[in-house]
């Protein structure tokens, strides 16, 4: 079965449409629903709708690192963010570290996005993994 | 001095990482230094050690399993950790020679490396758990370097009998060491010999007593379980003389030795290690005799060696613990010399068969006096070490109460075959009439000529000077041996004694065996019904009934139809809920209100429509609508119930699995009838309604429970003020239970890449 000409010249907006509301959502996640598990999930659905009408070869090139990187990467991101932590000499691993730099408002930045992003790029290395060896060369 | 203790291994440690990493020029000579900067560390701590002070450090350990993990230098230790230091580092030198131009040598020397580690940490370990890491690792290593020429099916063979061997006799070991712990109530070596009123005392003494012998018999080769050791002779010939002769043969020993303290007045110990060593020293003797293959020979001559060790472990007075540290030390000595020189014999004339070659000496003078000075040795002549030992031993049973007769009568065999095969490996290899060879032999280089002069003139010395090594070493070993301190002073000259016609009665027999051998071999070798019967044909049985058995066992498990793996998944799982729950009161019910229902009522029964329409689809297609449509309903049930988090990435699954579907399934035929028999969906459905009744039950155990909120308060309250995030799913998850996300995306890489590996595997790729 042909992808339709309407899918294939479609699917490169809903991909980066789709990754934009993924990043949105890992953003809010901390304060409202969202997190970096569903942004993965969205994320790698535009992956997939990509690799449907463009093959997997493109979606790879597109990808640039090999899902099974991207797991990788996931994991050493989620497993780095634990050792700031051990600037305090108190503290446990994982124990996530907060600033608030001033840039005209108190901007909120802590480990927990690093945490979370690591999330994100696990399941999104992970799902596209799976899918991309089921879909046909 | 902790130095001595920690450094050695920490520096055995390292090498062996950096000498993976090295190119092969360097391995050897690298290796080489390491050994010797251990030998050396090791050195420095004799004048403390031979005072009776043992050198402790600790270095990890579980208090909440109760386990010390302590490190202990006294002089047993000590003794050991010199032998594999010391030997270790000439056989390091020997082998850069031996494998000159091999590419493998960064290899070979990085497992070697990491096995004369492992042997120190055994040696050394103040704890059981610690020993019996070390002690597997040990195994582990041998495993590698029998299989070191991998390419050649009978060395893949023989690494994999001596693996199950040691590692099967490893298994009972722990369960004896386990025992043991259990009734000392520690696992430090030091409070169990401390405590041997209550472990000989517990209920199950002497079967952790019978279960650590096993262990320490598949290791040290003993009946029966010594057929593996003739067949490790096919690791590289260094490694023979160091694992299989001098250092991990003699770890079973050891622990015997070790906690000899503890049973040494135990008839049953005394009876199992002397009656097996003197049957495994008699057994080796003539086995030996019956080959002709220089490293086989010697194989079975280290059998007959440990078991003398085991039976003088197991002899009662206080004479044989001497006897047994100096025979080890004699042992040590000559064997490794001997194997180092096999190995220069068959480097060097392409042959190792030891009736067909003769007066080497002419060609290799220099060999030739290493074999003579080890093969003295090997036959208790004076004025060698191995003189002063083999008195020791025949004091030492004459001492021993009632089987003195028959110890000194089948040590007299013994010994009387070990001259034979010393004038067998020295005079008619060397001196003989020369016989044609299939290379043009002389004297290799220095590296390899080292190691047997070295260990050769050590053997003269110790018979020279014997007081030198005796207070230094041989007396702290011993002390260790019995639990208290040993005064024996070594003597090469006894006067005219008894012990000095047995002496020259058994070299007289020797000579005579000597002039026989040839015959005497051929005879041997005839009885080719000893190779029918023996250990090691039952081990072939029980191999060659075991892997069919496996392989029929995985045939059932493992059949392949997915669809029946399923089954069974549920079966199982739902079968065990049911039972729990049936049998220990968990079915109850919650109370219900009477009452409108709540409006959300209109979402589950969506859901069980959904259920239902795929229960009764007839195609694959309308299957997979139904389905998802229970996937939507339930993401809806969980919008409706105040948890948006849930909802959200159960609608993004849901989309994913059509997303999936598309993709994949569209070459299956959708349209058509599934093609399930009658008999299967009657299947299909019990199972079925055994997994919903199953969970509809636990699911209203649960809410029957009463609900604790103080975790759901807590978090609740915590949230913002110590984590500053509003959504408490999200903060929990990447905050207060981190480290369990951290663990669950682990799993989910991993799969990730469980798949790839299968989906390839199927497609047949080998790459990306």
């Amino acid at each position: 079965m042909k992808p339709t000409l309407i899918l294939r010249s479609s699917s490169a907006l809903l991909l980066w449409c789709l990754v934009a509301v993924s990043v949105y959502v890992l953003l809010r996640g901390h304060n409202a629903p969202g997190g970096g598990f569903i942004g993965g999930l969205i994320a790698a659905a535009g992956v997939a709708v990509y690799a449907v009408s463009r093959g997997r070869a493109a979606a790879l090139r597109m990808l640039r690192l090999h899902p099974a990187a991207l797991c990788g990467l996931g994991l050493l991101v989620a497993a780095a963010s634990g050792l700031p932590a051990f600037l305090d000499s108190a503290a446990a691993y994982l124990t996530h570290r907060w600033w608030f730099p001033d840039v005209g408002i108190q901007l909120p930045l802590g480990t927990p996005l690093l945490f979370d992003l690591g999330v994100y790029l696990t399941v999104l290395g992970t799902v596209t993994a799976m899918f991309l060896s089921l879909v046909e060369k | 001095m902790i130095t001595s203790v920690l450094l050695p291994i920490g520096l055995g440690a390292a090498a062996t990482v950096a000498a993976m990493a090295m190119p092969p020029r360097l391995a050897m000579p690298f290796a080489t230094m390491v050994a010797a900067a251990a030998f050396v560390l090791l050195l420095w701590a004799v004048p403390q050690v031979a005072g009776g002070a043992a050198i402790t450090a600790s270095f990890w350990g579980v208090p909440s399993l109760g386990i010390t993990g302590g490190l202990s230098l006294d002089g047993l230790s000590l003794l050991f950790a010199l032998l594999i230091t010391g030997i270790g580092a000439l056989v390091f030198l020997y082998a850069g020679s031996y494998l000159h131009d091999d590419p493998r040598r960064s290899r070979f020397a990085a497992i070697v490396l990491m096995f004369m580690t492992a042997m120190l940490g055994a040696v050394m370990a103040d704890d059981v758990v610690t020993l019996f890491i070390f002690w597997e690792l040990t195994s582990l290593a041998s495993f590698f370097l029998v299989g070191f020429d991998h390419e050649k099916a009978t060395a893949r063979r023989a690494a994999l009998q001596a693996l199950l061997v040691t590692g099967g006799g490893g298994l009972a070991l722990l369960a004896g060491l386990v025992l043991v712990a259990a009734a000392a109530g520690t696992t430090a070596i030091s409070g169990i010999i401390a405590a041997r009123e209550a472990v000989l005392a517990a209920p199950a003494a002497e079967a952790a007593m019978i279960l650590v012998i096993i262990g320490c018999f598949a290791k040290s080769a003993q009946v029966p379980l010594h057929f593996w050791l003739p067949n490790a002779m096919a690791a590289p010939t260094p490694v023979s003389a160091y694992l299989h002769s001098a250092t991990m043969v003699k770890l079973g020993v050891y622990l015997l030795a070790r906690l000899n303290p503890v049973y040494l007045e135990h008839d049953l110990w005394q009876g199992v290690l002397t009656w097996f060593g003197l049957a495994t020293a008699l057994t080796g003797a003539f086995l030996a005799l019956r080959e002709t293959d220089l490293k086989r020979v010697l194989a079975y001559t280290t059998v007959t060696g440990l078991g003398t060790l085991v039976m003088l472990i197991g002899i009662p007075p206080a004479l044989s613990a001497t006897a047994a540290i100096v025979f080890l030390l004699v042992h040590a000595f000559y064997k490794a010399a001997l194997f180092l020189v096999a190995g220069i014999v068959d480097h060097e004339t392409g042959m190792r068969d030891a009736s067909a070659l003769g007066g080497l000496a002419r060609v290799m003078p220099i060999t030739a006096l290493g074999a003579v000075l080890a093969a003295l040795s090997m036959a208790g002549l004076p004025p060698f070490v191995g003189f002063v030992a083999k008195e020791l031993v025949y004091e030492a049973k004459l001492e021993s109460g009632d089987a003195a007769g028959l110890l000194v009568a089948g040590g007299f065999l013994v010994n009387a075959a070990m001259v034979a095969i010393a004038g067998v490996l020295s005079f008619r290899l060397f001196f003989a009439r020369p016989r044609p060879t299939p290379k043009a032999p002389h004297d290799p280089g220095w590296a390899m000529m080292t190691g047997p002069l070295v260990l050769g003139i050590l053997g003269l010395l110790a018979g020279g000077i014997p007081s030198l090594f005796g207070s230094w070493l041989v007396n702290p070993a011993a002390a260790a041996l019995l639990g208290e301190s040993v005064r024996v002073d070594l003597a090469l000259w006894h006067g005219f004694s008894p012990l000095l016609v047995l002496s020259i009665a058994t070299v007289a027999m020797g000579v005579g065996l000597y002039l026989a051998w040839e015959r005497l071999g051929l005879v041997l070798r005839s009885l080719r019904q000893l190779d029918r019967f023996g250990p090691a044909r039952a081990y072939d049985r029980v191999l060659g009934a075991l892997v069919p058995a496996a392989a029929r066992v995985t045939g059932m498990v493992q059949h392949g139809s997915l669809r029946d793996y399923l089954r069974t998944l549920f079966l199982v799982a739902s079968l065990g809920a049911l039972i729990t729950l049936a049998f220990r009161g968990g079915i109850s019910l919650p109370s219900v209100e009477a009452g409108w229902p709540d409006p959300r009522i209109f979402v589950p029964i969506l859901l069980i429509a959904g259920a239902v329409a795929a229960v009764l689809a007839r195609t694959l297609i309308a299957a997979i609508m139904a389905s998802g449509l229970v996937g939507f309903a339930t993401a809806v049930l969980f919008l409706v119930n105040g948890a948006p988090d849930l909802a959200f990435t159960q609608f993004a699954v849901e989309t994913l699995f059509v997303v999936i579907l598309a993709a994949t399934l569209v070459r299956l035929p959708l349209r058509g009838r599934l093609p399930r028999s009658p008999r299967d969906r009657w299947i299909d459905a019990s199972i079925a309604g055994c997994a919903g009744g199953a969970m509809t039950l636990l699911l209203l155990a649960v809410l029957a429970t009463p609900f604790d909120p103080r975790l759901s308060v807590w978090f609740g309250a915590e949230s913002v003020p110590a984590a500053h995030g509003r959504n408490v799913v999200n903060v929990i998850l990447v905050d207060f239970r981190a480290l369990d996300t951290l663990g669950e995306i682990t799993v989910l890489a991993l799969a990730a890449i469980a798949v790839l590996a299968v989906l390839r595997s199927i497609r047949g790729e080998t790459r990306a």
